[in-house]
């Protein structure tokens, strides 16, 4: 198997405050990791870290062979093989959903105007939102936002898609249909790393689930083995927490 | 007070009138503009984001330092005695400056003061995922300043900036110590030759009105324009597809 992204004693501290300790895990092409534990554990920091919206402070992070931690690595190259989804969405307000697809083919990757929208368009037909391509974020609901958010990803070809909980913001009758397009994704071979409290979710969709747990990685497996036969207490007591 | 005098005065004077309110807008709306540009420049120079110990931050940090006593000094004095000091020390030094650009450069420069805390103010209240989201699909600092943040500030602060050019059209009157021949001056000249002040102000007063009334409401449209319409037009599948 091709390994995407390698992370290696990766550690991550605000001031005194250990948020990540010895974090060692990778993804391999093709799958789809779900990474689960409470709050405040240390998952959005993690996703963070790996595309650099957080500095590490120690550790590697190889990426084709190369340590992207390494001081003369272009960050911003490095970026867009990595496809992020947040929480809160962050459509650019400026711009329609549309634009917003387009708008970092174009002056990130320089792609052709034509090609950008192409490409844009293919991906807003893939979560189902190219009705509403004239639209501005401010007139969409918060799963369409979410659709949009996911296809403007999916524009810059990343090598890899990171979902930072991306149903948690979202009324309970709207997480369906964001699911649902993830489905469709892993369905279709994308790299995923996922955060996310959805466990059912987890169970069905994950090649692998990885729990951490006050900012190490306490335990990881195929899903039906950590989240029905899981072998570490703190493990247990989480899914007990979460799945009563 | 009557209003056959100031019809009178009208007839006299309507050349004098329009050239004062003409001089007038002239000088609120290109100081406006430069004032926009300054508040624009000085605001983009405070949020960029500080590099640890690099040469560059240093140089930064002075010329940040420099520009902040320039916002302090042209939000801390009058503007009537801005006006003062330009044109006669520059005029003490053997520059004379011409009446009209010396009113821009007044003008401009205290609207750039304004300006400058107006697009900071701008900048720091856009969300942070914003920022994120640019960054997350490798846009660096300059790209995501000039297509994400900056468009949204600039609507966002049009308000504000309008805000400022009716302040200006009004605030061109103390421009007149320094002998600009705006509406007020060009008003004093005329109220000086009739003796008729009431009126002649009266006049005054009601051009004035109708330009700030005008640039408000012109202003409104412009935001209602910028927001684009408040629906959308829902593209059918097929259409899509082509
Ligand atoms: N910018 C920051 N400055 C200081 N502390 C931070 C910062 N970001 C996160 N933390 C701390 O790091 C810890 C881990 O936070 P993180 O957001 O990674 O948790 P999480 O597992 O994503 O939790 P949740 O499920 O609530 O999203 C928390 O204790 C949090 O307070
Ligand atoms: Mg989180």
């Amino acid at each position: 198997m091709e390994t995407v992204i390698d992370i290696k004693h990766l550690s991550k501290s605000f001031g005194q405050h250990e948020v990540l300790k010895d974090v060692n895990f990778s993804v391999q092409k093709g799958e789809v990791v779900c990474l689960i534990g409470s709050s405040g554990s240390g998952k959005s920091t993690l996703l963070r870290c790996i595309n650099l919206l957080e500095k590490p402070s120690g550790g590697a992070i190889i990426y084709n062979g190369e340590n992207i931690l390494d001081d003369k690595h272009d960050i911003e190259k490095y970026r867009t093989h990595l496809g992020m989804v947040f929480q809160q969405f962050n459509l650019f307000n400026n711009l329609n959903v549309l634009e917003n697809c387009i708008v970092g083919q174009q002056k990130v990757l320089k792609r052709s105007k034509q090609e950008a929208s192409e490409k844009a368009l293919k991906y807003l037909k893939v979560v189902g939102m190219e009705k509403y391509q004239h639209a501005k974020p401010r007139q969409l609901s918060g799963g369409q936002k979410q659709r949009v958010a996911i296809a403007r990803a999916l524009a810059m070809d990343p090598d890899v898609m990171l979902f930072d909980e991306p149903t948690s913001a979202l009324d309970p009758e709207m997480v369906g249909e964001v699911l649902k397009v993830m489905r469709t994704l892993a369905a279709e071979g994308n790299t995923m790393l996922i955060v996310t409290h959805e466990m059912e979710f987890a169970r069905e969709v994950a090649d692998r689930v990885v729990f951490m747990d006050k900012g190490v990685i306490v335990e990881e497996g195929a899903p039906e083995q950590v989240l029905a036969d899981p072998k570490h207490d703190r493990t247990k007591e989480f899914l007990k927490r979460t799945l009563k | 007070m009557s209003f056959e005098t100031i019809i009178t005065i009208l007839e006299n004077n309507w050349p004098m009138f329009l050239r004062g309110a003409y001089i007038t807008l002239a000088i609120a709306v290109i100081s406006t503009i430069i004032g926009a540009f300054i508040g624009f420049f000085i605001g983009i120079m405070h949020t960029i984001p500080a590099a640890k110990r690099s040469f560059k931050t240093g140089v930064l940090k002075i010329f940040n330092f420099i520009l902040s006593v320039y916002v302090e000094v042209f939000r801390g004095t009058p503007m009537m005695v801005q006006a003062m000091v330009v044109f006669y020390v520059l005029y003490a030094y053997g520059i004379e400056l011409d009446r009209f650009v010396a009113a821009l450069v007044v003008v401009g420069l205290n609207t750039g003061a304004y300006m400058a805390e107006i697009v900071r103010g701008g900048i720091v209240s856009i969300d942070k995922g914003q920022y994120e989201a640019a960054q997350a699909i490798g846009m660096n600092h300059f790209q995501t300043m000039v297509f994400i943040i900056l468009p949204q500030v600039a609507r966002n602060i049009l308000p504000a900036t309008g805000n400022q050019l009716v302040m200006n059209i009004k605030d061109t009157s103390v421009l007149s110590v320094i002998s600009v021949t705006e509406l007020f001056f060009q008003t004093k000249s005329i109220a000086g030759a009739n003796f008729k002040y009431a009126e002649s102000f009266a006049i005054a007063c009601l051009i004035y009105l109708i330009m700030t009334f005008i640039a408000t409401r012109l202003l409104r449209l412009m935001e209602k324009k910028l927001d684009g319409p408040d629906s959308y037009k829902v593209e059918n599948t097929t259409a899509a597809a082509k």
